[in-house]
């Protein structure tokens, strides 16, 4: 199952240099500041969840690196690459180019998964690795249909999104954003739109991601016994800055911060 | 010369300064013609509206004939046929009213659209609890229904109201001396037409972008919930 | 039976109110699709340009823009032929109309469709032809089918600048014979009939439409 992703750095050389770094970004939109002076670094092929409270600029940590959303100050890069370029134009101070050179190592799984609504399960899964990675249909096809299969949806091949289940849309939604081999995989909630009954096989799919791949992995989810099991680090966050990060099993057993303690007995119950 | 105003051929500016006043005195006709064709309007087709939800199925139906009917065929011809019919009939109107009431027929079609659309935006909770408390029909709609759907209407009808006043020029081919008639006229006796046109384009443009402003605004003071008719 | 003498004159007449019609609502449609997603994704000079466009054309009388285009091209060294000119000008007034529509519909495409497009690294074009376009299309097919039967009625304004539509042709009879009341029932009638055929037709088109943007027809979960 490993060749159908991108081969990664191995890990020796990867450890001293982290695939993703934040130093003192701040992100404003008008007046409020959502990320202030933000520090953060992952390691290639790190699993990393970010829990936190609602509000507390989450999402705007994953759209800024999918390069959905500018930030104002401070430094950004994604395996070594800056996002600012430094005679950068517009909002994102990039050109149009450089940023299509940053979100090739970089893909996103969405809440609402965002599916392409016309057009078939299989056509959603090859349509970027044709028009972007410029691989024949055939290539194309071929690489989807092990992605589907690997997220136990091959048989539903030329099914439309609205005929799916959420769980179902969510799993097509995974493979298409493996299909473009990103080194980083972003995922916002991805079960958060989900029926209770549908959660586990999203889950599911992540969870064999996670151990079998070193794809490098930032979530955001408030399923708090699934990022337990798949993060080698977990990150509290709260009010656009990290309160507190550590192993999985310290944060959940004894947080050190009053404030993580507070959020955690909120969503633990 | 025309209405007293001599016109003055030596730049196209001049020309254009000079006819101004005559073209103006066009708009209070093109004014009045839109204000009275789409008062017509808007009564026909509340009137169009209520017939249609007639629990007599017949008077529903040919209704809904007439309206797609009216709504299906040209304005113009409309005008032709009150125009020259109408008098074959004994009835013989000044070329403006017969101009006002094709507006307002042609318009009413649209207009009993957007009350239907209105009306049946109206959650059926509102009717059950006007049923509940025991209200007519007629009390129904005056204090239930009516005050929640003209909110929600006003912006709509407001484009029809600029869309009626862009179609008046058609008036002027049975005599009505709106701007665009008048334009003409001048026209006719300096052999120079495109001045006028041109003039009676620019006042159309602004008129119609002020009118937009105005309904933009409109929509905007308009209380969401609905506006109680008592 | 009189009025069975004037069909053959009102036929052809009517033959060249459809084709008048029909060369305006596609000229028309290949405008608005231009201004429309000029308006859209254009920059500031092109969309600029789309607005003043669709607000002149929007904001003057169709029958003052005949008038107008009818004595000033001739001027401009064209000599246009009275069918060429109404087609011009019913063709724009269609296409300001049509901008609309087409902007309206391109600016529902949900946002979110666009940053997933964007996550997959689609380019511009791409994501306006693959992924919005397909999307929106099918919401504009009614509301052109709406403009479709306007432009029909519209279309009877030529026979101001002298083309021998259905209209004018029962000017000519009305003004011979002066059986109003015959000529004009029948004219109407036409017209109706006229709209009822291109009703139908865009019903066909937004069905072939919905089934080219390969929706299916029905979801279940
Ligand atoms: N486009 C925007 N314009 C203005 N404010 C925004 C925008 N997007 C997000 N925000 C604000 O930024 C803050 C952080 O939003 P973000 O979506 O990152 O939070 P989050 O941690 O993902 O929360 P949740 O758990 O609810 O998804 C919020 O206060 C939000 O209101
Ligand atoms: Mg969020």
């Amino acid at each position: 199952m490993n060749k159908v992703l991108a081969q990664q750095p191995d890990a020796a050389s990867a450890a001293a240099a982290p695939v993703i770094e934040f130093r003192n970004v701040t992100k404003r939109f008008g007046a409020l500041t959502v990320l202030d002076d933000f520090n953060f670094a992952v390691a290639p092929g790190e699993k990393v969840t970010l829990i936190g409270p609602s509000g507390s600029g989450k999402s705007t940590v994953l759209r800024i690196l999918m390069t959905l959303e500018p930030f104002q100050e401070g430094q950004l890069t994604l395996a070594g690459i800056p996002y600012h370029e430094p005679n950068g134009k517009g909002p994102f101070r990039a050109s149009d180019r450089h940023l299509h050179q940053i979100r090739s190592h970089v893909g996103m799984v969405f809440q609402s998964f965002n599916l392409f609504p016309h057009m078939s399960v299989l056509r959603n899964v090859t349509e970027a690795p044709a028009a972007v990675l410029g691989l024949s249909r055939a290539e194309a096809e071929c690489r989807a249909i092990d992605l589907l299969r690997m997220v136990g949806l091959a048989d539903k091949k030329d099914h439309y999104p609205a005929q799916l289940s959420g769980g179902q849309q969510q799993r097509v939604a995974i493979a298409r954003a493996l299909a473009m081999r990103p080194r980083v995989l972003l995922f916002d909630e991805p079960t958060s739109a989900l029926d209770p009954q549908l959660v586990g096989e999203v889950l599911g799919v992540i969870r064999n991601l996670a151990s079998e791949h070193d794809l490098t992995m930032l979530l955001v989810t408030h399923e708090m016994r699934f990022a337990r099991e798949v993060s080698d680090r977990v990150c509290f966050f709260d009010k656009g800055r990290i309160v507190e990060e550590g192993e999985p099993e310290r944060i959940f057993t004894a947080p050190a911060e009053p404030r993580t303690r507070e959020f955690l007995q909120s969503v633990l119950g | 010369m025309m209405y007293g105003y001599a016109w003055d051929l030596t730049t196209p500016l001049t020309y254009a300064a000079s006819i101004l006043p005559i073209l103006l005195i066009g708009l209070t006709v093109t004014l009045q013609a839109a204000a009275a064709g789409f008062a017509l309007a808007l009564v026909l087709g509340l009137v169009f509206a209520l017939l249609r939800r007639s629990r007599i199925k017949a008077v529903a139906l040919t209704t809904a004939f007439v309206v797609e009917f009216l709504r299906d065929t040209p304005l113009l011809v409309q005008l032709f046929f009150l125009y020259y019919v109408l008098p074959d009939y004994g009835i013989t109107l000044p070329a403006f009213l017969t101009g006002v009431i094709a507006l307002g027929l042609q318009y009413s079609a649209y207009t009993s659209e957007v009350y239907r659309g209105g009306i049946e935006a109206i959650p059926r909770g509102q009717w059950e609890a006007a049923t509940a408390l025991n209200m007519t029909r007629w009390q129904t709609y005056r204090d239930i229904v009516i005050p929640q759907m003209v909110p929600r209407i006003v912006p709509t009808m407001g484009n029809y109201l600029v869309a009626m006043l862009k179609e008046t020029p058609v008036l002027s081919v049975v005599t009505v001396l709106e701007m665009l008639g008048l334009a003409n006229m001048i026209g006719e006796r300096t052999f120079e037409y495109l001045v006028p046109l041109s003039m009676v384009g620019i006042i159309f443009l602004l008129l119609t972008l002020i009118c937009s402003a105005g309904i933009h605004r409109l929509e905007k003071v308009l209380p969401k919930a609905g506006i109680p008719l008592r | 039976m009189d009025w069975l003498t004037y069909l053959p004159s009102l036929a052809q007449g009517a033959l060249v109110t459809a084709w008048i019609t029909l060369a305006s609502i596609a000229i028309g449609a290949a405008l608005a699709f231009a201004a429309g997603i000029a308006r859209v994704e254009g920059g500031r000079a092109v969309s600029t340009l789309a607005l003043c466009y669709t607000e002149v054309f929007r904001g003057t009388s169709l029958l003052v823009q005949l008038f107008w285009l009818y004595y000033a091209l001739p001027l401009v060294g064209l000599s246009f032929d009275p069918v060429t000119t109404g087609i011009v000008g019913l063709s724009l007034h269609v296409g300001a109309y049509g901008s609309e529509i087409v902007r309206g519909a391109l600016n529902a495409v949900p946002v979110a469709q666009r940053e997933a497009a964007r996550a997959l690294n689609f380019g511009r074009v791409h994501t306006l032809m693959r992924i919005c376009l397909p999307q929106a299309i099918v919401e504009m097919m009614p509301a052109f089918g709406n403009l479709a039967i306007e432009t029909l009625k519209l279309s009877s304004l030529v026979s101001l600048i002298s083309i021998a539509d259905l209209t004018f042709r029962a000017q000519s009879i009305r003004n011979i014979t002066l059986d109003s009341a015959t000529v004009y029932t029948l004219t109407l009638v036409g017209y109706f009939l006229m709209s009822l055929v291109l009703m139908l037709a865009m019903r066909l088109i937004e069905r072939m439409v919905r089934r080219g943007a390969a929706f299916p027809r029905a979801a279940h979960a």
